[in-house]
Order: C-alpha cells, then sequence, then structure tokens
C-alpha cells in the first residue's frame, strides 16, 4: 500500500476532495462548542467579585485574541511552505486567513475597548497589549492590501509570503519596544500553564470550551475560504485555456 | 558599487529637491505642531522629542517610492539586475543614498527645528545621536517596501502602508531615548536597542528586498 | 560554445508563451529572432538574461556571458552621455569609453544631457552600453527602432565587429540588418495549450 504523505493534501484536487468531507463536521463542532462554550461562560458562571458581570466579556476577548495571534502564525508557516514547496494551496490559504485574522483583531480591541471602559474608566488606554494588538491590525491590512495590489496571483503570493516573514519580526519587535515604552494597564496573562494563579475552574472549563470553539471556527472559515479561492484560480485557469484555443 | 551610490546622489542633486524636499517638509511639519496644540513652551518642550522623530519618520517616507521607480521605469532596473552586481548591494547602495539625501540632511537641520519646539537642553546630543543612528533602518526598512511595491501603478500609498507599521519599533526607541535624554534619564538603553535594530536592519533586509526586487522583475 | 539553449519553455505573467526551443550559439554566430508581435520574443530574451526563470529546459552558458539590451535603454535624463555609459563601464569593471562613444557616433554628443537626445541617439547610446558591458553574448531586443538608415548601418558594423571578435548574438528583429545570420522564426514554438505548470494544478 503507498504510504500518504501529508503534502498530498497541498493539492488542490486532493485538498477539495479531503474538506468537502471534513468541513461540514468541523462547521458543526465550532458551532456546537461556541455555543456551549459562550452560553455556559455567559449565564452559568457567577459574577466575579471584583469585576462584577463585566468580566464574562472574557469569553470572546481572551479566544479572539489567542486567535488573532494564531492566524498571523499560521499565515508564516503557509508562506514559508509557499516558498520552500511552491504548494499553491498554502499561499491562498495564508490569503484566506487574513480576512478572518483581521475579524479576529477587530473583536478582541473592541472587546477590549468594552472592557476597558469600566475597568480602566477609559474606551481606549495605550495600554501595551492594547497597543500590540492595534499594530497587528495595521500589519494585516498592509498584508491584505499587498494581496489586493499586485495581478499576477503567483507575484502576489511570492511578495506577500516575503512581507509576512518580514512582518513577523517586526511584529515582534513591536511588542517588546511597546513594553518597553509603556509599562500597561493590562491585569497579568489571563492564561497560562500555572492556571492556579489566575482564574478559578469554574471560569477556566467554559473559557476552554469557547477556545476551542473560535480556533474550529478559525479552521472552519479558512477552509471555506480557501476553497472560495481555488475555484477562482480554476476560473482563472479555464478561462485561460479557453482564451489559448 | 560605488558607481552606483554617486550615480544616485548626481541625478539627486541635478534633479533638483533632492535634499531640499524632505527638509522642508520636515520643517513645516514642525511649524505647524504649535499651532496644533498651542505656544506653550513648557508643553511643548516635553512632545518635541515625539514631534522631531515623527517628522523626521514622515518626511522620510516622501521619497522612498523613488528609490527604485524611477529605474525601474527607464529600464536600468533590469539591466542593474542582469549586471555583474549582486542585487543585495544595489539596494544596500541605493538605501545608502536615500539616506545621504534624507536622513543626514533631517539629523543635521533637527536640532534647529529642536530650538522652535523648546527641547530642553539636554536633549540636543541626544537627538542627534539618536537620529544619526535610528535613520539609516528607516530608509533600509523604506528601500524594502519599496522593493516589495515597484511594479505597481499606485504604488505610493500601499507603500506607505506597508512601511509605516515597520517603524514602529525605530520610533518608539528614538523617541524614547531623546525624551530621557531630555529630561536627565539614562538614555543609553534605548539608544542601544535602537542601533541594534539597525544593525539588523541593515544586515537583513538587502536580503528581503533583493528577493522582492527579483520577483517583481520576473 | 557560447550559449547553448535546450528544450527551453517559458511564460509571460504566468501564461506559457514558448516551448522546445533549442539553439546554439558558437563564437562568430548572429541568431535572428523572427515572429510577430506578442509572440514571446522578448519574453524569450529575458528569460535567456537571467531576469526570469524557464518553466522548462535548460539555458547553458557561462556565468556573465549574456549582456541583455532591452526595449528601454536605461538612460539617465540629467546625466550626459559620457557620464551614462562611464557609469556602465564602471558597473561591469571595463575600462574606457571612447571606443565604444566612436563606434555609435556619439564623440560629438558626449557632453549632453541624456534627455537633450533625439529618440535615435538615445537609442544609439543604448546599444553603446553593449560595448562597454565586454560580455560575449548580446541579447538585444528590438535594437534598430527609431534609428535612421545610417545608424542601422552602425550598428550592423558594431555586430559584426564584435562577432569577429569572437562574440555572439541573438537579435529580435524585423528588419534585414545586412548581417550573415541564421533566423529562428519562434512562431513555429508557440506554447499550444497552456501547459502551465503553474495553473494545470488546478484545472
Amino acid at each position: 500500500m503507498k504510504r500518504m504523505s501529508l503534502w498530498e493534501y497541498a493539492n488542490p484536487k486532493k485538498f477539495m476532495a479531503t474538506t468537502n468531507v471534513v468541513l461540514p463536521w468541523i462547521s458543526v463542532l465550532a458551532a456546537i462548542c461556541l455555543v456551549v462554550g459562550l452560553v455556559w461562560g455567559f449565564f452559568f458562571t457567577p459574577d466575579d467579585f471584583r469585576q462584577g458581570s463585566t468580566v464574562k466579556i472574557i469569553y470572546l476577548h481572551v479566544p479572539s485574541a489567542l486567535m488573532a495571534i494564531n492566524a498571523w502564525l499560521m499565515m508564516l508557516v503557509a508562506s514559508l511552505i509557499w516558498l520552500v514547496r511552491r504548494h499553491h494551496v498554502s499561499a491562498l490559504a495564508a490569503r484566506a486567513a487574513a480576512p478572518v485574522g483581521i475579524t479576529f483583531t477587530l473583536i478582541a480591541l473592541f472587546t477590549g475597548a468594552v472592557w476597558g471602559q469600566p475597568m480602566w474608566g477609559t474606551w481606549w488606554a495605550w495600554d501595551p497589549r492594547l497597543t500590540s494588538f492595534l499594530i497587528l491590525f495595521l500589519f494585516y491590512l498592509g498584508y491584505v492590501a499587498l494581496w489586493e495590489a499586485v495581478e499576477n496571483p503567483d507575484t502576489a503570493a511570492d511578495l506577500t509570503s516575503v512581507l509576512c516573514i518580514v512582518g513577523s519580526v517586526f511584529a515582534l519587535l513591536s511588542r517588546y519596544a511597546v513594553n518597553f515604552w509603556n509599562q500597561g494597564l493590562h491585569q497579568g496573562a489571563t492564561l497560562s500553564m500555572d492556571k492556579e494563579e489566575n482564574i478559578a475552574d469554574i471560569f477556566w472549563y467554559p473559557l476552554l470550551v469557547a477556545i476551542a470553539g473560535f480556533v474550529l471556527l478559525f479552521v472552519a472559515l479558512v477552509l471555506m475560504r480557501t476553497r472560495t479561492e481555488i475555484r477562482a484560480r480554476r476560473l482563472h485557469a479555464l478561462q485561460m485555456r479557453e482564451r489559448m484555443g | 558599487m560605488i558607481r552606483l551610490f554617486s550615480r544616485d546622489l548626481t541625478l539627486a542633486v541635478r534633479a533638483g529637491g533632492g535634499f531640499g524636499l524632505g527638509l522642508a517638509f520636515f520643517l513645516i511639519v514642525t511649524v505647524l505642531v504649535p499651532f496644533g496644540v498651542g505656544a506653550d513652551t513648557a508643553q511643548l518642550g516635553r512632545i518635541a522629542p515625539g514631534i522631531l522623530w515623527v517628522g523626521a519618520l514622515l518626511a522620510c517616507l516622501l521619497s522612498l517610492d523613488r528609490i527604485f521607480q524611477l529605474d525601474f521605469e527607464d529600464g536600468s532596473l533590469d539591466l542593474l539586475a542582469t549586471a555583474p552586481v549582486p542585487l543585495e548591494g544595489v539596494v544596500m547602495m541605493k538605501a545608502l543614498a536615500h539616506w545621504v539625501t534624507t536622513g543626514l540632511p533631517l539629523t543635521l537641520a533637527a536640532p534647529v527645528l529642536g530650538l522652535l519646539l523648546n527641547l530642553a537642553p539636554a536633549g540636543y546630543g541626544w537627538l542627534v545621536l539618536s537620529l544619526a543612528l535610528g535613520t539609516p533602518a528607516l530608509s533600509m526598512i523604506g528601500a524594502f517596501g519599496a522593493a516589495l511595491t515597484v511594479g505597481l501603478k499606485r504604488g505610493g500609498l500601499l507603500l506607505s502602508l506597508l512601511v509605516l507599521p515597520l517603524y514602529v519599533p525605530t520610533l518608539i526607541f528614538g523617541a524614547e531615548a531623546v525624551s530621557r535624554g531630555a529630561s536627565g534619564q539614562a538614555a543609553t538603553t534605548p539608544l542601544i536597542l535602537m542601533a541594534a535594530i539597525t544593525l539588523g536592519t541593515l544586515a537583513l533586509l538587502p536580503f528581503a528586498a533583493a528577493a522582492a526586487l527579483r520577483i517583481n522583475l520576473r | 560554445m557560447l550559449l547553448r539553449v535546450h528544450d527551453l519553455s517559458c511564460a509571460r505573467g504566468g501564461v506559457p508563451v514558448l516551448e522546445r526551443l533549442s539553439f546554439e550559439l558558437s563564437p562568430g554566430d548572429v541568431l535572428v529572432l523572427r515572429g510577430p508581435n506578442g509572440s514571446g520574443k522578448t519574453t524569450l530574451l529575458r528569460t535567456i538574461a537571467g531576469l526570469q526563470p524557464p518553466i522548462a529546459g535548460r539555458i547553458e552558458a557561462e556565468d556573465g556571458a549574456v549582456a541583455y539590451g532591452a526595449h528601454a535603454d536605461g538612460l539617465k535624463a540629467t546625466l550626459s552621455v559620457a557620464e551614462n555609459l562611464r557609469f556602465w563601464a564602471g558597473v561591469y569593471g571595463t575600462g574606457g569609453i571612447d571606443a565604444a562613444l566612436a563606434a555609435f557616433d556619439l564623440v560629438q554628443l558626449q557632453d549632453r544631457q541624456a534627455q537633450n537626445l533625439s529618440a535615435g541617439q538615445k537609442r544609439r547610446l543604448g546599444l553603446a552600453r553593449l560595448l562597454v558591458t565586454g560580455r560575449p553574448v548580446w541579447a538585444l531586443d528590438e535594437p534598430t527602432v527609431s534609428l535612421d538608415v545610417a545608424s542601422v548601418g552602425l550598428f550592423a558594423d558594431a555586430v559584426r565587429a564584435h562577432v569577429a571578435g569572437g562574440g555572439a548574438a541573438l537579435i529580435a528583429t524585423h528588419i534585414d540588418l545586412g548581417l550573415e545570420s541564421r533566423v529562428l522564426d519562434v512562431s513555429a514554438h508557440r506554447a499550444v495549450a497552456p501547459v502551465d505548470a503553474l495553473d494545470e494544478a488546478f484545472l
């Protein structure tokens, strides 16, 4: 029997066939996790003794912030795969992930502002973490704008990959620079391996479910958008063949 | 290599406004700020480091799209890419020429504009030093952005969008060094961090920029 | 053997235009490329110059053997004729520019700024650049555009001298240069179906 290599999924046809089967399951699973996590978190956890019910926005804020960063990481990995192995699905997946990443970044920024208003008494503070997310948002904008601006799809894939790699380094630098610039108001990490010092189990479990929901939602959206991109490329290829006769 | 550098300088001088335009822009931005925030000298002195750094950064941005665009349009970039010089070296020389025509004059003019904004006396040395160490990074990062957008019809605006987020670390450390210096605090740490960014940028970005150029010339 | 092209296919903007081209250039050879507009002559020359990778096949030439002459001359408007030429001589690390100026009748014009030249004079300056590259293989894209009859004669003489000195030339042109040359009609090698290595994966 022939051994299946992971790279086989980089073939567009193989990718389409596989995702056709997998996508509905992931979508359903994402919906279940999101509903369970968010309903559990919003309605079946007690109010925090200091923060009251405002703390419950954590179930949107933390997962979307996590995914905003992870989406960029996924784009970085996909860009590297494209540059090294020239798999088209990889480049298209990176392209597909960017708008999803932007949306998560916006959700994180918005929920941060809504949370910050009662807590810090202001909608916006130049807190290092909020500022870092604003900078991340700018990086996303540049990346998407470059994709849109370049006509030839392979040139666009190459250029955006280079930008993604350089941007990752600078995003990391910005993160440290911003920390240096302003020690902020943000509460310490909500999530870490050592959860004892963070939040109680009663908040922790619904948060985990919500995070799982966001991860699955991200995967589902990226797969869906990649499928659309592949169809668009196929259409383009067919038109090209038509024209060439 | 040196020839490319001296050719670019000659071109900048003969084109007129090579040196002057960025400087004039820097001056105007600095003069506009007091109109916006009021003439309170204490307040101006406090925000002067930031204004001067942001002004210098924007002035740098103005001429970035010319780094490769003209050579792309008249075909010299194709010829340079097939000539026996490494494209990485071409990028370096172009960034250097850009720095000499914008970053260097900005650095030298900054103290005068610092006077206008009532910068504290202790800050002048740090201002010149931080700009001298930081503006090369601005030129190099800009050359990378210019290489990415060289083939595009309306690349100018996109170039700003791509380059400005990359300027954040340099701006933060540069402005921080000046404002710490101006208020008498130790400013060596941000200055060293910024110098490190500049060195890293000069060492690595020519490769990324050359790769982008090759992709665009294809 | 200065240049050997073996089973070459090349693409423009992701669309294949030429396939299965093979030819060789030895010292003394002039190969004229013919074919209607858009048939891929420029793409072929850019591929041979190393500006874009072939989608299939091999190009064998020594490193730095090919001097590329494009549609655009790459002149700087505010530099004089001599300055433009001296720059390229410096880049290629070759010596003087006097022979190149003389070959294209530019000696009288050498202190004039390139922006004050006529189209034909600019073209002559662009071609003079080839002489200062010191490279054996010239890959030229429509070199005679905007040249008058006398200038075409100068160009043909320059090519003749170049190949007599052990060089070779690959020239895409529509006019008869009066050179002893072979002809390669690229329209016979037009890519039939887009066997695009890039987009094919999507079909």
